[in-house]
């Protein structure tokens, strides 16, 4: 299975490095976004209270996690949409791929993937929302269980719309209610990691996170089986 | 009914309908659902008669707790629906009948349903209670989730799939959003906890006649959910004999052009 897994996720990667798909268009949506988000929310407003802080700088977690968020929906559609054409799916359980091991696999290349383009992001988000990095233990902890936890859902969900037209609507359909908990934990516990948030418990909220991407590892690993089996 | 013995003899059998529509079309009622129905109506006057007559106004909310005798009925449906779901998808994946598949598809349609109107009684409830119709309180935000998750369970079941394919891929999901439920549940709520200090809910005491109001409630909403429940299986059962129906008319249709061609077995 870890062969299996690696095979996979080699793939990916190969795929990306010729294609440049996600570097070259995933990523620069997302630095979009990013900067849409200061228009949209005017960089002169400041919080009322003690903070004093400028309130995009305060909701520069949730922004960042969103913006993440939709880049991964693109880096899932992405990675499904390779298999689509065809019949790949089929010839990867033709070829005796252990189904967990494609689950993994697909899941550890999108992971790699959204790990490299949530550093520049997160670059980005510093520049431009201009926040602090408080605990930058808890900040590398939280980017790391997140990104595994929307990989892991994502890529279970994705696999459920792989290969049909409507894919492109029905994947954030499913995939955002489920990943509500994720935005949640990520954005908490980044609150603490920049601005040491005395009423945030941080690593609390990475332990949340740390459960839902274990759960969705058994989940995946165990529902890929019969998710691949065509008819 | 066997459809070799009504044809005459001496016709070749292609020429024979393969699907025969039943004499009397087939409808969902039954003598037990009509009198399920009948039952159904009834406790639901019943309802309304201790909910808005019988029973007093709540100490704190005044009128706003007569809302409560359906918003609680509703929110037990849409549990028990979902729930029905994720077992039928279980089942369906065990025993590959597609009773369980069809059985899961309709209980999650009747939960939809359902926490639509839990949603619709619960904000009407938060104006008079809370000065406005959205809060974000725990309950009210993840039962919002759950609400889009479900809806994209109903959209996995409209997939153009092969039957077996599209009930294996409804089932997993079915299976993986129950216990989503509860994962969104605590984390909104743990969310708020934090943050509010503790939820927005009201004290409310219930004394006798409310209880039995709520009681009443609660029975009647479980009867009109079974209800519905049988009869929408009973539409999805005959849906998919249609289509299969179909299936088979239409083959027959083109063996029959093949023979009036005259093209069978020849080279072209």
């Amino acid at each position: 299975m870890l062969r299996d897994t690696w095979l996979m996720t080699v793939k990916d990667l190969r795929i990306e490095l010729t294609s440049r798909v996600v570097m070259a268009q995933i990523l620069p949506f997302g630095l979009l976004i990013l900067i849409l988000f200061g228009l949209a929310i005017s960089p002169d407003l400041v919080v009322v209270g003690e903070a004093r802080r400028p309130v995009i700088e305060e909701i520069a977690p949730g922004l960042f996690w969103l913006t993440v968020l939709l880049s991964a929906l693109m880096a899932l559609g992405r990675a499904f949409a390779l298999e689509a054409d065809d019949g790949n799916l089929d010839a990867l359980r033709m070829a005796g791929l252990d189904p967990a091991g494609v689950f993994l696999g697909k899941a550890l290349a999108v992971t790699v993937q959204l790990v490299a383009v949530e550093t520049v992001l997160g670059f980005g988000a510093f520049v431009v929302f201009g926040a602090p990095v408080a605990r930058p233990g808890l900040l590398a902890a939280t980017v790391l269980l997140a990104t595994v936890g929307i990989t892991l859902a994502g890529t279970l969900y994705a696999a459920l719309a792989a290969g049909l037209r409507v894919r492109d609507t029905l994947v954030p359909l499913l995939v955002l209610p489920v990943l509500a908990p994720v935005l949640l934990g990520a954005t908490q516990a980044s609150r603490d990691a920049l601005f040491a948030d005395p009423g945030v418990p941080g690593w609390s909220w990475a332990g949340l996170l740390a459960v839902f991407s274990l759960l969705y590892l058994g989940v995946g690993m165990l529902a890929f089986g019969p998710l691949l089996e065509e008819s | 009914m066997s459809t070799t013995e009504a044809a005459p003899t001496g016709t070749d059998p292609a020429d024979e309908p393969v699907a025969v529509a039943p004499v009397n079309p087939p409808h969902t009622g039954s003598v037990a659902t009509r009198r399920l129905g009948l039952a159904a109506i009834v406790l639901l006057a019943l309802t309304l008669l201790f909910a808005l007559v019988i029973s007093p106004p709540e100490a704190n909310q005044r009128d706003a707790v007569r809302l409560f005798y359906i918003h609680l009925p509703a929110i037990a449906v849409m549990y028990v629906a979902f729930l029905i779901t994720a077992v039928g998808s279980i089942m369906y994946l065990r025993k590959g009948s597609v009773y369980w598949d069809l059985l899961a598809g309709a209980a999650a349609e009747l939960g939809v349903l359902f926490c639509s109107f839990v949603l619709v009684t619960g904000s009407l409830w938060g104006k008079p209670t809370w000065g406005v119709y959205w809060q974000w309180d725990p309950r009210l935000t993840s039962t919002t989730v759950l609400f889009v998750m479900y809806l994209g369970y109903l959209a996995v079941r409209r997939l153009e799939l092969p039957p077996d394919v599209r009930s294996r891929r409804a089932a997993v999901l079915g299976i993986v959003s129950f216990g989503n439920v509860f994962i969104v549940h605590y984390s909104v709520q743990w969310w708020r906890g934090l943050h509010q200090g503790q939820t927005l809910g009201v004290d409310t005491k219930m004394d006798g006649l409310m209880l039995f109001s709520f009681f009443i409630g609660l029975v009647a909403f479980l009867t009109l959910a079974a209800w519905l429940l049988i009869h929408r299986f009973r539409v999805a059962w005959l849906a998919r004999e249609v289509e299969q129906m179909g299936l088979a008319q239409a083959l027959a249709e083109r063996r029959a052009e093949t023979d009036a061609t005259g093209l069978v077995g020849r080279s072209r």
